[in-house]
């Protein structure tokens, strides 16, 4: 470790270093600011600052095509979709008083049992890695795709097989509802849309 | 210093692409849906066939009040237009239009890139619905949202049937990968390709968002001004960056018909200004799609199509290899 920092001058940081520092800084800020500002779309609206620092923070590492499929997906997509969301149930200008759900501490206590689990395993994997900038491109797309479904292709699968689980989960809660409104017929008012979760259009 | 002035000068031609070209297309779209309705459109502004009529618009639009609504959430209700409009001047960057290296920047994972970047552009869209505080903003923010989230896949998974013929993510080498027989092995991708981007943009006959008949002019209601001048400006940078990508990922950009690729950007221009017109066109023709009929064209048409153009990208890939 102190070899290897000492070799890239660990008191005389490079400009990528200072500013994968100062992104991350903003990154931090930004999260801090979704959990804990009283207003839900602000909320929203901090997450996506916080998503794109982090790809900000991917190309910086030279993962280029997992930073362009992180602002695909989480700010294009899970964004989207939580503003949809938000904008179909309860989206009030100004502050929600009553947007605290009383789990403050538990949620405080996960959060930094999750965050400590992460650093552990980032800095036990990548002690003394540094990458070479100079060289050929490590996080290429050809690189990524090579890596991906020649050594990690069973995970990889794995994680879809969990995906397709999560959605066939959603399918069925969303199914649920809507027969038990049936059955209970004229008589009760049916019950709203399902779950939030369910992806748009799955319900026909 | 030559690589400074190299960027610089790139930069500056993407700059100027992004000024000139909506307003050409904007235009355009004045005389060529006025001829269609048997009109003569702007006469005036400039003399010659009211060639500075948006130029005139831009000064009207400039000397305008901004005004934003009590109710509104003012920072983000401001913020909007520039969320809005910036994400395609980004997306120009990458957007090759010549042979040997005339793009902006060649990124590797360009396609990403350019897909990733114009999704962040309805995120404005939504900002403006949400802090408008008005309720025919909030319908079209929603209307939106749900068009965004149903025609983002049969986009992606279109070009992805092209980067797959290619090999290749990176736009200027799927260019250089192009062959003339790809224009009728992915054309089914293009159309679905066309036809979402024509969504993504909320273009008739997909401008259920902004329907004028039902909820005024949806998430752009409440706005006046140059705000409202610049959502407009965004519409039209998204038509040039729909035709121009269309053309790059499934007509072959550069590369002439017959062998003539001499005229190198000329035959990109050429295309995309083909394809703006089919865009200005479709709105003088089409009626407006009811919000079902949108969300069923993606759901059960579009998708299946990519699907299948897919499909047949991988097994052709494979026979010919």
């Amino acid at each position: 470790m102190t070899l290897a920092a000492a070799s890239h001058g660990f008191l005389s940081p490079t400009g990528v270093e200072i500013a994968f520092l100062l992104v991350g800084i903003v990154t931090l800020g930004a999260a801090v600011v979704t959990v804990t500002t009283k207003q839900l779309v602000h909320s929203a609206l901090w997450l996506v600052v916080a998503l794109g620092g982090i790809a900000v923070e991917y190309l910086l590492l030279t993962a280029e095509f997992i930073a362009w499929v992180q602002v695909l997906i989480y700010v294009g997509s899970v964004v989207v979709l939580l503003l949809f969301g938000l904008m179909l149930t309860k989206a009030p200008i100004g502050r929600s008083p009553d947007a605290d759900s009383g789990n403050r501490w538990a949620a405080l206590v996960v959060a930094a049992g999750s965050a400590a689990a992460l650093v552990w395993v980032v800095v036990d994997a990548f002690r003394a890695t540094w990458i070479d900038l100079d060289g050929p491109v490590q996080g290429s797309t050809q690189e990524s795709g090579r890596s991906l479904f020649q050594y990690w292709v069973l995970p990889f699968e794995a994680l879809s097989v969990l995906l397709l689980a999560a959605l066939v989960g959603a399918i069925v809660l969303s199914r649920k509802h809507g027969a038990a409104a049936a059955e209970r017929g004229a008589v009760a008012p049916s019950t709203p849309t399902g779950p939030a979760a369910h992806a748009p259009g799955e319900d026909r | 210093m030559s690589d400074a002035l190299d960027i610089a000068l790139r930069l500056g031609a993407v700059f100027v692409v992004f000024l000139v070209l909506p307003l050409v297309i904007g235009q355009t779209e004045h005389k060529v849906m006025a001829h269609m309705q048997g009109r003569l459109g702007p006469m005036y502004a400039g003399g010659f066939h009211g060639w500075a009529q948006l130029v005139a618009d831009g000064v009207k639009f400039a000397q305008k009040e901004d005004v934003v609504p009590a109710g509104a959430d003012r920072r983000i209700f401001q913020l909007a237009p520039a969320v809005a409009l910036l994400p395609y001047l980004l997306v120009l960057v990458a957007i090759p239009i010549g042979p040997h290296n005339a793009v902006g920047q060649d990124l590797d994972a360009g396609i990403f890139f350019v897909l990733a970047v114009m999704g962040v552009g309805v995120l404005g869209a939504l900002m403006a619905g949400w802090a408008s505080a008005n309720k025919f903003s909030l319908l079209g923010g929603l209307r939106t949202a749900a068009q965004l989230l149903a025609y983002e896949l049969p986009m992606l998974l279109a070009a992805a049937s092209v980067a797959m013929a290619a090999g290749t993510l990176s736009l200027p080498g799927i260019l250089d990968a192009f062959q003339w027989w790809w224009v009728p092995w992915q054309i089914v991708g293009g159309l679905v390709f066309f036809t979402a981007g024509l969504a993504e943009l909320q273009r008739p006959p997909f401008d259920m968002p902004v329907a004028d008949s039902e909820i005024i002019f949806g998430a752009y209601t409440e706005y006046t001004g140059l705000r409202f001048a610049l959502f407009l400006l965004a519409e039209y940078a998204g038509i040039v960056v729909l035709c121009a990508l269309t053309s790059v990922l499934f007509l072959g950009g550069w590369h002439g018909p017959f062998g003539l690729d001499g005229l190198g950007w000329l035959w990109t221009l050429l295309k995309t200004a083909i394809l703006a017109f089919g865009v200005i066109w479709l709105r003088v023709t089409y009626p407006r799609l009811r919000e079902d009929q949108l969300q069923k064209l993606a759901w059960t048409v579009l998708i299946p199509l990519a699907l299948a153009q897919i499909a047949l990208t991988g097994v052709v890939k494979v026979v010919i290899s």
